[in-house]
């Protein structure tokens, strides 16, 4: 068996509909020990609302929100695996796909002639990072990033003496300053690297990491655990109606910043994480690694790894 | 906090009665209008021309639906939940004004020129709970119409739908002039101002 376009599209597509209608587990549970733990009442219907939304999506799979996001593509591509260009026509073909057949709303709009063009993809949509490793495997996430928890995004060009204290300001900041806009509960990606988009941009990816997975480093760990309890103790609470949880998680990675710099990115997703990672092998077996809240016979609803749809 | 099922045509009466943190479910018709249906529908108004459905005591909601036409050309309302009222502030006083509506429907909240409005027209403001499309959706019965759908796409259309008990709907501006989200969000800024005073009495990493 070799890597065929048809198992890549299938694949993307299998994501883009699983990204837009399944919660992955981790987001799922954190969200229901945060309505178990919530004594404020109307923080509380929101919490109720939402985990009656993402179980009505996953029994009948509609979007868990109408808003199912912006394409990126996080690409680990390994020296031996067969296709390069390949790899992001096949990924572009199969949110084509999931959007035809109504699992994505179509969000891609040109801002020079105003037109949507219709199938979610468009002048670099989607968005596509990668990084070349050893090996013969494909590794991918989609990430399907909403607009609305865009608001808060923040870039800082702070001087080297002042970082550490400028983070921890703007972090703060920017969630109290965003309120009840970015749809919280937040997931919260900090970052610090030497451009500014290197800060944005490795922020964003340090969403992917899966809720309650801490970072590596044990300084970080701990670091990314203050800024979690300070973050909920705003009370903001979910969808700004109060209470213990404003955010799920927060995230922290860094490059090696330059001598005169101290970039610092902040991005947040809404509650609605929209995030697969799947995994291709050169002899061509394709697997979904993420597990999402997916339907089961008789109505409910159990976790489980997607296969994929042909 | 009090719940109430409502039905439109809502009167003045109606929203009279609500008050902030009240929550409500919605029955009858709502009409969506996002960035540019709302403008559509106030040219039309300058023009001295009317929009393409009569608004008063209709509840207005802001949202871009994932909809899919079936082959026999009805509509299937996938997920409809709320995007960002904000965004509307510049213009929502005005379409209040001129259209007669009575509820406005969105996240994220309004500011105080949609808020004096509400207060000097008779209309509120509620919450539908953000990202929640597929409960959205659950609601909706049918599609009665749907205007400008191929000069805006199908977020920014005109939608027209008939709901059943749709909500939880937190009201967040009622009639008095109260805005929740700016109570709030005023206190959420003095704890920041607190959090970040300890936060920094903390090493770092």
């Amino acid at each position: 068996m070799s890597v065929s376009r048809e198992l890549l599209v299938n694949l993307f597509y299998t994501m883009a509909k699983t990204a837009a209608t399944r919660i992955p587990v981790d987001v799922y549970d954190t969200l229901r020990k945060a309505r178990e733990a919530e004594d404020n009442p109307l923080a509380r219907a929101q919490l109720d609302a939402i985990l009656k939304d993402i179980e009505i999506a996953c029994r009948t799979s509609r979007p868990i929100c109408q808003d199912t996001g912006t394409p990126y593509l996080f690409i680990e591509l390994g020296d031996e695996f067969p296709l390069r260009s390949g790899v992001i026509e096949a990924a572009a073909e199969g949110i084509r796909r999931a959007t035809r057949e109504g699992y994505l709303r179509p969000n891609a709009v040109d801002p020079v002639y105003a037109r949507n063009s219709g199938d979610n993809t468009g002048r670099y949509v989607p968005w596509v990072h990668v990084d070349l490793v050893p090996g013969d495997k494909l590794h991918v996430h989609l990430l399907m990033k909403g607009g609305g928890s865009e608001a808060p995004t923040t870039l800082v060009m702070s001087t080297p003496l002042k970082g550490w204290e400028n983070l921890k300001k703007a972090v703060v900041e920017a969630i109290a300053r965003a309120g009840p806009l970015p749809c919280p509960p937040l997931v919260v990606g900090v970052a610090v690297a030497a451009g500014g988009d290197m800060a944005v941009s490795l922020a964003k990816r340090a969403l992917l990491r899966p809720i309650g997975v801490r970072n590596e480093d044990p300084r970080l760990a701990k670091f990314e655990e203050e800024l979690l309890d300070a973050l909920n103790k705003l009370g903001v609470g979910p969808h700004g109606f109060g209470g213990r949880t404003s955010v799920l998680d927060v995230k922290f990675d860094y490059a090696h910043r330059h001598p005169a710099t101290f970039a610092i990115g902040i991005v947040t997703n809404c509650w609605a994480v929209r995030r697969v990672e799947a995994e291709v092998t050169s002899s061509g077996e394709a697997r979904i690694l993420s597990k999402h809240l997916l339907p089961e016979e008789g109505g409910g609803c159990r976790p489980g790894v997607p296969s994929i749809e042909g | 906090m009090a719940e109430y099922r409502l039905r439109t045509p809502l009167s003045d009466e109606d929203v009279e009665r609500l008050r902030v943190g009240d929550i409500v479910y919605i029955s009858g018709t709502l009409v969506t209008a996002r960035d540019e249906a709302h403008k559509k529908v106030l040219e039309l108004l300058e023009k001295g021309e009317k929009p393409p459905i009569d608004l008063r005591g209709l509840a207005l909601y802001h949202c871009g639906p994932v909809a899919v036409r079936r082959p026999d050309g009805t509509w299937e309302i996938r997920a409809a939940g709320p995007t960002t009222s904000m965004r509307m502030e510049s213009v929502e006083a005005e379409f209040i004004e001129k259209t007669g509506i009575k509820m406005v429907i969105g996240k994220g909240g309004m500011g105080p020129r949609t808020a004096e409005a509400m207060k000097k027209y008779k209309a509120v403001y509620a919450v539908f709970t953000g990202g929640a499309g597929a409960l959205a959706a659950n609601a909706i019965k049918r599609v009665i119409d749907v205007f400008w759908l191929d000069e805006l796409g199908i977020p920014e259309a005109l939608w027209v739908f008939e709901v059943q008990d749709f909500g939880p709907l937190v009201i967040t501006i009622d009639t008095t002039g109260r805005n929740y989200y700016e109570e709030r969000m005023n206190e959420v800024k003095k704890n920041a101002e607190k959090i970040i005073e300890e936060l920094l009495k903390k090493p770092i990493p």
